[in-house]
């Protein structure tokens, strides 16, 4: 089983974000994709995401059910932590199972005050215990633990392996090491482009 | 300090019937206010002018919302909210008087200036929504009854707040003038109508005290019971 990219073009306007782009992603694990800033990692997020259509090109084995960490939080700011999360979850999620989740990244002492009042990091994971709660079968992560200390973002990286483990799991990152520390397949896009297919490592 | 200056102005000039003391005003409305016919007066007039605001403050929410998700709504509603707005309150109320008469004169008065009010800002705050949260919603598959209760009516609150804030105020005062034009039996605008055939300062300054009063009372309490229960909602 696999998620099969095929010669996606997109272009905005004059820009092409993406030029004639192919990729396989293996359906239950975890991908990184990396590349130089500007080569459409992000849209390329965005179309298989299905928020956006392609110029050209297909995506095939695109499972329904998707959740992600967008770039930005994306939070209803005027709502608790539980309150964000429970708004994507199904009903059979209990609040319990929320609570524990968000105390299992640190946010145990702010699990009932509004997103707008939290620190950017307490605002990230908020987003990333969203993403995994949500009922999918797919999770794209734009950036995940960007804005997070070393040490946090161990924990963090730790709770998200253990809550999609047999889930697919597409991350973008430009970080190298964080990749690599992830133990992960790695897709490099090039800047705008490549002719030929590519598969993760 | 203002009524100090007041009190000093009429004794100054020492014609009650020009400007009347605010002692004479005070003595006057604690004597209407021992009166059954009084009280008659101010539930006539609050409940019309009330009804009126509620029922716009409805309509005009839900024309907003159904102006925000179908375009073509909007663009067919613009003109005859212009209408509303642009049209001279005396126009409306002569009209109302010759279709349905002068006993629910203040309701439909106090209806038509809040409906624009309250259409044209909570369509505002409903455009201004983030269409990256559209997006999130998408994506993570959000009911229409979620987004309503967790994007929409947030995004609306500061927009609806001040449209109520300016709304009251106009309801009362159109409102009043209409009751003024078309004196239905037993209205506070009857009683304004009467201080002016009998010339009785004292009566038109107490009574306008009072319209003033309901007006402060009515929107001061409505806003914080909104901000109460916006709050409630976003205590999940």
């Amino acid at each position: 089983m696999e998620i099969r990219v095929e010669n996606i073009r997109k272009r905005f306007g004059e820009k092409i974000a993406i030029d004639c782009f192919s990729a396989v992603f293996p359906v239950g694990g975890t991908t990184c994709i990396m590349g130089p800033s500007g080569c459409g990692k992000t849209t390329l997020l965005r179309l298989m995401m299905g928020l956006i259509e392609p110029d050209e090109g297909t995506i095939i084995g695109m499972p329904e059910r998707k959740s992600a960490v967008f770039q930005e939080d994306r939070l209803c700011e005027n709502f608790s932590s539980v309150a964000n999360v429970r708004l994507v979850c199904d009903p059979h999620v209990t609040r319990e199972e929320i609570i524990g989740n968000l105390s299992e990244i640190g946010l145990g002492e702010s699990l009932f005050a509004p997103v707008h009042s939290l620190s950017g990091g307490m605002r990230r994971r908020v987003a990333i215990v969203r993403a995994i709660l949500a009922e999918s079968d797919i999770v794209f992560m734009d950036e995940p633990y960007k804005g997070l200390d070393a040490a946090l973002k161990k924990q963090v990286v730790s709770y998200v392996q253990e809550h999609t483990r047999g889930k697919t799991v597409l991350i973008v990152t430009h970080d190298e090491k964080e990749a690599h520390d992830l133990g992960c397949g790695i897709l490099l896009m090039p800047a705008n482009g490549p002719e030929e297919d590519k598969a993760p490592d | 300090m203002a009524i100090v200056l007041w009190q000093m102005a009429a004794l100054a000039l020492g014609r009650s019937l020009l400007l009347v003391s605010p002692l004479d005003v005070v003595i006057r409305l604690a004597r209407l206010s021992s009166t059954g016919s009084f009280w008659a007066s101010v539930a006539f007039s609050f409940f019309r002018i009330c009804l009126g605001f509620l029922a716009a403050l409805s309509a005009g929410m839900v024309l907003a919302f159904l102006a925000a998700r179908v375009k073509t709504i909007e663009i067919m509603l613009w003109p005859y909210m212009a209408a509303v707005k642009a049209t001279p309150v005396a126009s409306f109320i002569i009209l109302c008087l010759i279709w349905i008469g002068s006993g629910g004169l203040s309701v439909f008065i106090s209806f038509l200036m809040v409906l624009p009010i309250i259409y044209t800002n909570v369509l505002q705050g409903l455009h201004s929504f983030d269409p990256k949260m559209e997006e999130m919603a998408t994506l993570f598959g959000v009911t229409p009854l979620r987004r309503l209760y967790y994007f929409h009516i947030p995004q609306i609150r500061p927009f609806l707040l001040s449209a109520c804030g300016v709304a009251i105020g106009l309801s009362w005062k159109a409102g009043i003038a209409a009751e003024v034009i078309g004196i239905p039996s037993g209205s506070i605008g009857e009683r304004l109508y009467e201080a002016k055939i009998y010339f009785s300062s004292a009566d038109l300054f107490a009574w306008t005290a009072v319209v003033v009063l309901l007006s402060i009372g009515f929107e001061k309490m409505f806003v914080a019971l909104m901000k109460r229960s916006f709050d409630q909602m976003e205590k999940i």
